[in-house]
């Protein structure tokens, strides 16, 4: 073998370290951009929006929808689609609200349901859609109704019962007395939470077979990597992720029947923005949370405008078809 | 349709004339001034190993790749294809492997697909029918008619479906590429009195073939290929199959291969296969000992790449073992092959041995994962190498660890791949078709690297089909013919030895 | 086999007597399970029904059960041709509702404005599937982003201009929806009518020859020389039209347009699900609208039994979901292959 030194063709230009997690973030750079130029905007059209409370509201408001692009990162990550989590979210809060009935008490345990709820519906969506080869979009087609369908009639229609405060206070308070913000939501403080554990997450290795399993999943197999259980941890990590942001909508939004309606596909959206590829194989976890958060970006930005809130789902339409295209276009060039 | 008899007819331009065709990809020249010519009512035969460079030919003459070089001429004038319509408006039909057909639409729906006879929108089904029943007729096929549907028939009946539709666009010239792989042997027969039939209206056909006993069955002429250049083109009873696989190979041995193994280098036996069978596969049964490199050839469709499957565990056993370091084994799952110390470089990198959109790094690390798991500290800890150090073994040419592997040339994806399974410290890997696709100055590290490997004890089953690849590397050859082993050779055994093996003769050379 | 005769004599192929083809050919059709289903459920319901002390096979209660399954029907046919083609369209629960409040506001009680109403909605419903045939040909957008980005898009026009039910539709419309001949309603002649129309596209036309190729095997397709891409934007047109004949019936039925009546029926789901349960895999191919509508009908049944068991309207969705998974299930088993 010769003895030049090899590595002289490897690595040499890449640099630090550093320098090669900046080149990462700018190669999906783009929605960041958007971000940063949304967000802007919205500073200069109200001035007050960069002030601590203002923008911490922004999150607040935001944290459900980011966290809820996370755990659909991970099955569209993996070449899956999930559905349900707009009726996970439903079934959270009305399940919260009957079984809390106003008992502060009963918070903590009613909270560890709904996550077994969320985790549960997950395993149910993965084997079937894994061992039974049901393909995923129809299994959690049928979840979804089968949710909708199982909660109604368990409330009879009108939703029943009362969160109690405590609960509430996960969607709406924070820790106060903080210098300088006043208070600091417990919604963002688990939006970085769960970012930071979605990204080591995937930092891991579980994380990198799941990604491999997107983009090539006979390659990953005769690799060794066991396809059906990565996929069908993606969906727990899903159906569970979308129990936290259905807990957080709950104390945010109040409890009603319509609470996660539509919410699946703003999941989608959100990720699909942040350049998430609908087959799996490419995106990150941190582009789909600020694609999240752009979305609530421009949500606010359209109010702003005067917009009113019903034109925001022709908007939402508009962009997630032209994420998409643009997303083709890219990929046809590229490869 | 003519009906020109025998087509030996003097004095007449040939149905089908390529002269001097040159085609090279990605600056490397796969066809070097290659000449043809076919007869109406011939049947011209084409032979010559994996490579030669026949499916090139073929490509060009139905219009899917326009030669650099050299004309071709149908009835004396010459055509130019821009796209494979234009070929098969010139009469070209072209019967591939791989069907192009609707599996759940009738014979002759697919016969007619996007030429359906209609007025004014509505399709003329009964002549549709009629037609495809008259052309069912023309090569003798009675055994399925125009309405079953295609999903429904043998592999052998929907090849004459492509041939049927061939002829419905008036083929005058047909290619059937390999058209007897997948049959057996009664519609081998079939097809043979098809190819006869055809023959007696005057279509001039292209045969291009493995099998030997066929090509000396049915061909008037016989071209030889090898290394995309030609060698001879001959009657048929100017001869022999023996002959014939001589023209096939033979080549200077140039090249540099790094030295065998001594005797006293071989270990125990690694992997010992006993009786191997499966849906493809009968009574297969090898060793590879420590520090061996068993070297597997035949014919593309021999199951040499279904024996490797079977032995990692990624196709189902119907029967035999497998065991590793004399202990029997059942993988049921490439997992466990990976647990228990193989490793798998597969024929096909792009399509089993890479996820494309990740980077180097993630490629490298994604077998390792399963044999052991844990963060990267804890693999160091193991006296694992790190991508710099991959990198730096396979000689990696690439930006940084960080590139995405789809952005890197053939031979260095294949490094990738190698990388990969290093890094899992296998006791036995098993190569299907490692240099494949790649540049010269690589192939001769690879195959260092490979040696290395061997060196270092691990027991390797390396399948190849280029001769000298595998004689220069082996120090023993398996030879494999219709799903078994036909025979072994020692090393540096000639190439033809092992074609004859792999044809299906019994003796080798003396 | 008309042909000129070879000198033996050859064994006419035990496939193709001419006679009792037809019976061959129901038997054989994709869609013959879906009637035995059909059938199975039908009978099913009828005992437990009786048992439980309701009225299942009474001339009444079928014609309420046809009544229902006319506007699920219509647009699933419409679904059906997309879906074939291995697309699928999940905006017609939004176009239906478009429909119904353009073909109310534009009546506006009159009948001298019902044509130029039908013309209107027609027309709108062409541009919609043209458009969703053209963003997903040719900006590449795969179809369930496109039509659910189209359904999101007029999602908000139809929030922004009206907030309730709105318009009215002539006296003369509206009867369609209450007109019987004898005992059978004239809404079922329309759902007839339909299903011969697609029925007849699909299998005597060229271009419904060419909807099962391209849904057969896109690049088999093109390499025959097919111009895919008119194929695929047509369908979609012929989908969103139907979509909006059913929200013109629905109109006509309600008296009025209202912004939620394609989401309240869920047409966008059922529909996907009467064709999946048809028969028709969702990756295309095979199937046709026969199918469609025996799986439309056993959601009729089932609809109808859990009223007349007076179940929770809800649970209805549940052992909906439940079917549809399970349906798929067992065709994907038999086909071997996912989508």
């Amino acid at each position: 073998m010769s003895a030049e030194p090899a590595a002289a063709g490897f690595g040499s230009e890449a640099g630090s370290r550093g320098r090669r997690a900046l080149k990462a973030l700018l190669s999906t750079g783009t929605i960041f951009l958007l971000l940063f130029i949304l967000l802007a905007w919205i500073a200069v059209l109200n001035p007050n929006f960069l002030e601590p409370g203002p923008f911490l509201a922004y999150l607040k408001r935001a944290a459900p929808l980011v966290i809820l692009a996370a755990g659909s990162y991970f099955v569209l990550i993996s070449g899956g689609f999930d559905l349900s989590v707009g009726s996970i979210v439903t079934v959270v809060v009305v399940v919260a609200a009957r079984l809390i009935d106003g008992d502060a008490g009963r918070t903590w345990p009613v909270i560890v349901l709904l996550l077994a709820i969320g985790a549960a519906v997950g395993v149910f969506n993965g084997v079937v859609s894994t061992l039974l080869r049901v393909p995923s979009f129809i299994t959690t087609l049928g979840t979804l109704l089968m949710l909708e369908g199982a909660v109604f009639l368990w409330t009879g229609g009108a939703p029943r019962g009362a969160l109690a405060e405590n609960f509430r206070a996960i969607g709406r308070e924070g820790i106060e007395g903080i210098p300088l913000i006043d208070e600091l939501p417990w919604s963002v403080l688990l939006l970085v939470a769960i970012g930071v554990g979605a990204v080591l997450l995937m930092r891991a290795d579980y994380g990198r077979q799941l990604i491999a399993t997107g983009d090539n999943d006979r390659a990953a197999r005769l690799s060794g990597v066991r396809v059906e259980q990565v996929r069908i941890i993606a969906f727990v990590l899903s159906g569970t992720l979308a129990a936290v942001a259905g807990i957080m909508l709950g104390g945010f939004a109040g409890v009603s029947a319509q609470v996660g309606q539509g919410l699946e596909f703003d999941a989608i959206t959100a990720c699909v923005l942040g350049g998430v590829v609908l087959g799996g194989g490419r995106g990150s976890v941190v582009a789909a949370m600020a694609g999240a958060l752009t979305l609530e970006a421009l949500f606010t930005w359209l109010n702003l405008q005067g917009i009113s809130g019903a034109l925001e789902d022709t908007v939402q339409g508009v962009i997630i078809i032209a994420a998409v295209a643009f997303a083709a276009y890219r990929l046809r060039g590229a490869r | 349709m003519e009906e020109v008899a025998g087509g030996m007819a003097e004095g007449r331009a040939p149905l089908l004339e390529m002269r001097g065709i040159r085609k090279s990809f990605v600056g490397v020249e796969v066809l070097h001034g290659v000449d043809l010519d076919l007869r109406a009512g011939e049947i011209h035969a084409i032979v010559g190993e994996n490579g030669a460079g026949k499916s090139t030919l073929v490509k060009v003459l139905a219009g899917v790749h326009a030669p650099d070089e050299g004309t071709v001429r149908i009835d004396g004038e010459e055509v130019s294809f821009t796209h494979p319509h234009a070929a098969q408006a010139a009469g070209v039909g072209i019967v591939y492997q791989e069907f192009n057909l609707l599996p759940d639409r009738t014979v002759a729906e697919n016969v007619f697909v996007g030429r359906e006879p209609a007025a004014r929108g509505i399709v003329d089904r009964r002549g549709m029918e009629r037609e495809t029943a008259a052309l069912l007729e023309e090569v003798g096929e009675t055994s399925f008619g125009p309405r079953t549907l295609v999903r429904r028939l043998s592999v052998a009946q929907q090849q004459v479906v492509e041939i049927v539709k061939a002829r419905s666009l008036d083929a005058r010239i047909l290619v059937l590429d390999e058209p007897t792989a997948a049959l057996a042997d009664h519609e081998v027969e079939l097809l043979f009195a098809l190819v006869r039939r055809l023959q007696e209206r005057g279509i001039g056909m292209l045969y291009i073939s493995h099998r030997l006993r066929e090509v000396f069955a049915l061909a008037d002429r016989i071209t030889v290929l090898k290394d995309g250049g030609l060698v001879k083109t001959l009657a048929t009873s100017e001869t022999d199959s023996r002959g014939l696989v001589n023209l096939m190979v033979g080549r200077e041995l140039d090249g540099y291969f790094p030295p065998r193994a001594e005797p006293g280098d071989l270990g125990d036996v690694r992997l010992e296969v006993t009786g191997l069978s499966t849906a493809l596969l009968r009574d297969v049964s090898l060793q590879v000992r420590a520090g061996e490199i068993v070297g597997v050839a035949g014919l593309q469709g021999s199951g040499r790449t279904e024996l490797a499957r079977a032995i990692f565990g990624a196709d189902p056993i119907t029967a035999g073992t497998v065991a590793i370091d004399g202990k029997p084994r059942r993988f049921r799952t490439p997992r466990a092959a990976v647990r228990a110390g193989l490793g798998f470089i597969t024929e096909d990198r792009k399509l089993e041995g890479l996820a494309l959109a990740q980077s180097i790094a993630d490629n490298m690390l994604l077998a390792v994962r399963t044999v052991i798991p844990g963060a990267r500290k804890r693999r160091a800890a193991k006296g694992l190498m790190s991508v710099k150090d991959l990198a730096a073994v396979t000689e990696l040419r690439a930006q940084g660890p960080e590139q995405e592997v789809r952005f890197l040339s053939g031979g260095n994806q294949q490094k990738v791949v190698l990388a990969k399974w290093l890094e899992t410290r296998p006791q036995i890997l098993i190569f299907d078709e490692p240099t494949r696709g790649i540049d010269v100055g690589a192939k001769a590290g690879i195959h260092d690297l490979i040696r290395k490997l061997a060196k270092e004890g691990v027991a390797v089953l390396m399948i190849s089909s280029e001769l000298p690849e595998l004689i220069g590397m082996s120090d023993r050859i398996l030879v494999m013919h219709e799903g078994t082993v036909a025979g072994e050779l020692p090393a540096g055994a000639g190439e033809s030895d092992i074609m004859q093996l792999a044809t299906g003769h019994q003796e080798a050379a003396a | 086999m008309t042909v000129v005769d070879p000198p033996e004599t050859h064994p006419r192929p035990p496939r193709e007597r001419r006679s009792a083809s037809w019976r061959r050919g129901a038997l054989a059709s994709p869609a013959a399970p879906v009637f035995g289903a059909l059938i199975g459920v039908f009978i099913l319901a009828w005992i437990v029904v009786t048992i439980r002390g309701g009225d299942f096979l009474t001339v009444s209660n079928i014609v309420n059960m046809l009544q229902r399954s006319v506007a699920l029907g219509i647009v699933s046919a419409g679904q059906t041709l997309v879906i074939l083609l291995g697309s699928l369209d999940l905006s017609v629960s939004q176009v239906i509702s478009l429909s119904s409040l353009l073909a109310a506001t534009t009546m506006d009680g009159q009948s001298a404005n019902v044509i130029p109403a039908i013309l209107l909605v027609l027309g709108v419903g062409a541009l919609i599937g043209l458009a969703n045939g053209l963003i997903i040909t040719k900006l590449r957008v795969n179809a369930f982003i496109a039509t659910l980005g189209m359904a999101l898009i007029i999602s908000g026009i139809i929030q922004n201009n009206w907030d309730g039910p709105a318009g009215r539709v002539s006296e003369g419309f509206e009867s369609f929806g209450y007109t019987r001949f004898g005992i059978v309603p004239a809404s079922a002649f329309l759902l007839l009518a339909v299903v011969v129309l697609v029925y007849a596209l699909l299998r005597y036309t060229r271009f419904g020859y060419r909807i099962y190729a391209v849904g057969g095997d896109e690049e088999v397709s093109k390499l025959s020389g097919l111009r895919t891409h008119r194929t695929i934007v047509t369908a979609h047109v012929l989908c969103s039209m139907l979509a909006a004949v059913t929200g013109l019936f629905l109109a006509s039925r309600l008296g009025s347009g209202t912004p939620t009546v394609g989401t309240d029926g869920g047409y966008d789901l059922e529909s996907i699900a009467a064709v999946v349960l048809g028969g028709t895999a969702l990756m295309g191919g095979r199937g046709g609208v026969l199918g469609t509508i025996g799986g439309v009908f056993i959601l009729a049944v089932l609809d109808n039994t859990f009223n007349q068991l007076e179940v929770n309207a809800f649970l209805k969705d549940v052992v909906r979901g439940l079917i549809i998974i399970a349906a798929v299930a067992v065709y994907a088993r038999r086909q071997g292959r996912d989508a």
